[in-house]
């Protein structure tokens, strides 16, 4: 770029002059700043609205509806929500009274999760491997099929996927909620395998020499230096299945498999006489929604990055 | 990167025959039974008459014809299409302003964190969050239309406001992801661009016009298709707020396919309409990618 006989320092005057020129704020920069501004606030003042409401009480909450603070500050909505309020204390709070138990759920959202993010990963980084590192017949047919297996809208499958779990037996069953995303989806075999081709093949072919097979130089050698997308991949799947409610709503039906999502619209769904419990509703969804935004508070750096290699193929 | 046949040929002679069909065995046991098989099934499925008690009855095109014929499947598609309508509108239009204000007032990671936050929610936390916030009695967001001076507004509760509001509800959980994916392909941009149109005088909207979109363009495109293809399947949200009413006005089609299979147990009507919509979501793909292509740019 720039030639050895041009001067070095001449450029940077020019953009020290620049530069308080361009920070001086322009009418259009303020008011670029304040829309970015009511952008953050609407982003973020609904969350606030859940804790707020959580912490007061209904009669509050019909009395004051504008109150930006708790109104009557109690911990009554998280009692409810937790079922720790027996019926009639519940009722006279303004709840149903219905006995949901969200610790169960939160319980039950976990291990579906855990299950689904754990054995995708696993399953399809193995797939990934040969893939991108195995010689056999049909290999690049195989791996066409599974990438058309993405044009497939997932919404597609889910009658047919239900029929089978019934016919399995496993409706109302938390593996009958993992069981169709527990293998592999297209997206984690193509996301895992184009990160194992970019490792250069001296890696494991040092491996190979020192007379490792090729199995424990996947699990000693590839896999570890995967972690990184791995995590990755595994935060996307595990925010996805935390968050799924069409395909549990359809297989759950009873509180042994009902997870957060399908519990919290049950809830939403009961209404009391006094009118919707709005206290017990919002420390329902906080409950639903604090992992999430703890997983966030934890990895936030690494979700926001992810979204611009993840998103476009 | 690289693709698979273009690796370095007869390095390794041998094969890894068993040991290959050893680590794809668990997913391509998964995807023959979980995503092949049932779309093959969905299809088959939709030349039958199944209530899940009794074996499918194979019915030819009853279902379709049926299809044609159901004022309320019509119904259905037009609503769904009016909530693509608005909400792809809605969330492009405030996505890009929003990744452009990322990439030309700040590049803080911090605010792009904090837009993407109400995507880590499900759809049903934002359904019911804002259906309380939009409460006609008690809702702060209807507090703050009557002490602006206007009539409350049943959100939700209202035929004509029951579509839009939803649309942007949903623009409320996707807009920060959306804006992220626009956000990367602004990335690709050269800065220089920026820098020497400013030496020329341009403004900031001018560099929008003539350097920002052209060049956004694919990558406008792709988010386009993605967002169009997940906005069709919209589901949750109509589930927790309105539950399809008031009277069918917010019945998408993907709630219909819903109560007709486990309202009605018309597994074969059901899984016809889903193909349906399939076809629907294939062309709309195709037509983009056509459309959209047309005017390619140099950077990529």
């Amino acid at each position: 770029m720039a030639t050895l006989t041009t001067p070095v320092p001449t450029p940077t005057p020019t953009k020290a002059a620049v530069r308080p020129l361009r920070r001086t704020p322009s009418p259009g920069r303020i008011a670029a700043w304040a829309v970015m501004a009511a952008i953050v606030l609407v982003t973020l003042l609904p969350f606030y609205w859940i804790l707020r409401t959580a912490l007061s009480t209904n009669a509050g909450l019909a009395a004051d509806p504008t109150n930006p603070l708790p109104v009557h500050p109690t911990t009554g909505g998280f009692e409810r929500a937790l079922g720790l309020q027996s019926t009639e204390e519940a009722i006279a709070q303004g709840g149903a009274g219905g006995g949901l138990d969200f610790w169960r759920y939160l319980l039950n959202s976990v291990v579906v999760s855990t299950l689904i993010t754990g054995c995708q990963i696993f399953f399809s980084a193995m797939a990934a491997y040969a893939f991108a590192r195995l010689r056999w017949r049909g290999r690049d047919t195989v791996f066409g099929l599974f990438l058309a297996g993405l044009m497939v809208p997932a919404i597609f499958t889910l009658l047919p996927n239900f029929v089978l779990i019934k016919q399995l037996g496993l409706v109302d069953n938390l593996l009958g909620i993992a069981l169709p995303t527990m293998f592999m989806t297209p997206f984690a075999v193509f996301f895992l395998r184009q990160f194992f081709m970019n490792i250069p093949r001296e890696v494991e072919e040092a491996a190979l020499l020192d007379g490792a097979g090729k199995v424990r130089v996947f699990f000693r050698v590839l896999l570890p230096m995967a972690s990184t997308p791995v995590l990755t991949l595994a935060i996307l799947t595990y925010i996805t299945a935390w968050n799924d409610y069409f395909w549990p709503l359809m297989v759950s039906y009873s509180d042994s498999s009902r997870v957060l999502t399908v519990a919290l619209a049950i809830f939403r769904a009961q209404t009391p006489q006094t009118g919707v419990d709005w206290s017990g509703l919002m420390a329902a969804t906080l409950i639903a929604a604090l992992p999430m935004l703890v997983l966030f508070g934890c990895f936030a750096r690494r979700i926001v990055s992810s979204v611009g290699f993840t998103g476009i193929k | 990167m690289t693709v698979a046949s273009t690796s370095p040929p007869l390095r390794r002679p041998r094969g890894d025959g068993a040991l290959a069909a050893l680590f794809v065995a668990p997913a391509m046991l998964g995807f023959l039974v979980f995503l092949l098989w049932p779309t093959l099934r969905g299809v088959y499925l939709s030349f039958t008459r199944f209530n899940l008690l009794t074996p499918a009855e194979w019915v030819g095109l009853d279902n379709y014809v049926r299809m044609v014929n159901d004022p309320i499947f019509w119904d259905s598609l037009t609503v769904t299409v009016e909530y693509v309508a608005i909400n792809i509108g809605v969330q492009t239009v405030s996505a890009l302003a929003i990744a452009v204000l990322l990439q030309r007032l700040t590049q803080s990671a911090v605010l792009r964190g904090i837009v993407l936050t109400p995507y880590l929610m499900s759809n049903v936390v934002a359904g019911i969050v804002w259906l309380w916030i939009l409460d006609t009695q008690l809702g702060i967001g209807n507090e703050i239309v009557a002490g602006l001076g206007f009539d409350r507004i049943p959100f939700l509760a209202d035929e004509t406001w029951a579509i839009p509001t939803i649309a942007v509800i949903n623009v409320w959980r996707h807009v920060g992801y959306t804006a992220l994916l626009i956000f990367a392909g602004l990335q690709a941009i050269p800065n220089d661009m920026y820098e020497a149109a400013k030496v020329d005088g341009a403004s900031e909207w001018r560099m929008f016009r003539r350097i920002t979109m052209p060049l956004l363009r694919p990558v406008l495109a792709v988010v386009l298709i993605m967002t169009v293809i997940g906005s069709f399947q919209v589901f949750d949200t109509v589930a927790v707020t309105t539950a399809g009413g008031p009277a069918n006005a917010t019945n998408v089609l993907q709630f219909y396919i819903y109560g007709s299979a486990f309202g009605r147990f018309q597994f074969g009507y059901a899984s016809a309409m889903s193909v349906a919509l399939l076809i629907v979501l294939s062309a709309i793909t195709f037509l983009q990618y056509r459309l959209t292509r047309a005017g390619h740019t140099d950077l990529g």
